[in-house]
């Protein structure tokens, strides 16, 4: 209960931070549309191609943007070495980046709920034929690049280049989640069975749960050790 | 059992080693002033004591847990170099997300209380990033005091304090003295700090130079110990 406590707290404090500022939220949402809008320009919306390139398109712009929103996830604590305050505070370390994981997922997903209807209405795609189910596989992609994205802010929140690190390491770490959301969301949005690719979804779940036990494990060397 | 204790504890950074084969020992309810010299290893010891760091090799025990210690932690009060509160919260905002972490029974009064104490209660609402520095010091320090801390941890806490916050630092490490609580920190203001200390420990390069009562002759002139154990 008291660990459910600490995450709520930190969770609510990064949100409300982050909505104040809104510093990574202005930036992920212009960069996302600016790409998805660019994009349109440069391929034809109404050829069947859009549809075969959808799930890639859509996950490069989210993990892109999203890389704006996670590199803020552990960098927001330093300003007034407000870190140092949290860490030598009884709050489990565990909590502290669970917290943080879950208010990067819910700013990503708000990108993601933003870049949905505009991609629909630029690539004049029907993108609602298995809503559920694509808001399912949306909910897993973002955890897991939430995970995976906290993990390496809180390891790379004391270099200078963070912000170029971030991606560097994020990224190839992410390739099977990505692969797996890329994959299920072309699938959904051309209206075909989610039945024929449960490999992919359970690669997906796989994944989140894997990197979250590993993470939260390592969370209290990566910030103290 | 002592508040702190520190045994054969060495901190390198690299190849470099920032404290070396050290061992101190703090005693409930004393106030030991950490002295010496820039890059001396003040700020490498306390960053211990709190936890923020591991030691290369040696171990430190706060009231006879690690410094990883949950409960340990929960007895520390940090100031470090940076203020610790969130410029985008309110002065109330930041006390209470503290208060909420350090699972006080009601962290509304507690909040209430320290905003009182140090006169912010009628700025309470307004954001930190609009506040002079004196007030953003005091809101440091309610910070640091929120939850009655058994085991202070200040690092050089009068630097840069105006008069105003310097008063109301002193009175609050008197009062929390008084009540038993044990006060490490480190200092070049020797003045203000010798007011209050009943113990100092001068490091020279990350080894103990002196440890024990504070001399005598370190009231009239504060930069004897220094001049006796110190560097040339």
């Amino acid at each position: 209960m008291r660990f459910l406590q600490q995450t709520y707290t930190i969770a609510a404090k990064d949100l409300r931070s982050e909505f104040r500022t809104k510093e990574s939220l202005n930036a992920a949402a212009s960069f996302a549309l600016v790409i998805l809008l660019l994009f349109s320009f440069a391929v034809d919306p109404t050829g069947p191609m859009v549809r075969e390139m959808s799930g890639g398109l859509l996950w490069i712009v989210f993990s892109f943007a999203g890389a704006l929103i996670l590199n803020r996830a552990f960098a927001r604590e330093l300003p007034n070495d407000c870190l140092d305050a949290l860490i030598s505070s009884p709050i489990s370390p565990a909590a502290l980046y669970l917290g943080k994981a879950i208010a990067s997922f819910l700013l990503v997903l708000l990108i993601e709920v933003l870049c949905y209807p505009a991609f629909g209405l630029f690539y004049d795609i029907n993108w609602t034929n298995n809503l559920p189910y694509l808001i399912l596989v949306s909910l897993l992609g973002t955890w897991s690049m939430s995970v995976v994205g906290t993990m390496f802010s809180a390891l790379t929140v004391n270099l200078r280049l963070r912000e170029l690190m971030l991606p560097m390491l994020v990224y190839p770490t992410m390739i099977p989640a990505l692969m797996a959301a890329m994959k299920l969301t072309t699938v959904l949005i051309s209206g075909e069975p989610l039945s024929d690719n449960m490999i992919w979804l359970k690669l997906l779940i796989g994944f989140g749960i894997i990197f979250t036990a590993l993470a939260v494990a390592l969370v209290e060397y990566i910030l103290v050790g | 059992m002592s508040a702190l204790r520190a045994t054969r504890l060495w901190k390198y950074f690299g190849e470099y080693p920032a404290l070396r084969n050290l061992d101190l020992e703090v005693q409930p309810g004393t106030c030991l002033s950490l002295l010496g010299r820039n890059g001396a290893g003040k700020t490498t010891l306390l960053r211990l004591f709190a936890g923020l760091s591991d030691p290369s090799e040696g171990t430190v025990e706060l009231f006879g847990k690690s410094s990883r210690d949950g409960e340990a932690r929960r007895r520390i009060g940090l100031i470090g170099h940076g203020i610790a509160v969130y410029d985008e919260l309110t002065a109330e905002e930041n006390l209470l997300l503290f208060g909420r972490l350090y699972n006080l029974p009601d962290p509304h009064k507690s909040a209430s209380e320290w905003l009182e104490r140090t006169n912010l209660a009628n700025v309470k609402d307004s954001p930190v990033r609009e506040f002079s520095r004196g007030m953003r010091q005091r809101l440091a320090v309610a910070r640091a005091f929120l939850h009655e801390p058994s085991l202070l941890l200040l690092d050089e806490p009068f630097t840069s304090l105006d008069d105003r916050a310097i008063a109301l630092l002193q009175s609050l490490l008197k009062d929390a003295l008084a009540g038993g609580a044990t006060v490490v920190m480190s200092t070049h203001q020797l003045r203000e700090a010798m007011e209050l200390s009943t113990h100092v420990a001068l490091l020279n390069r990350g080894k103990l130079a002196f440890n024990g009562a504070r001399p005598a002759e370190m009231l009239a002139d504060p930069a004897w110990l220094y001049r006796t154990h110190g560097e040339a």
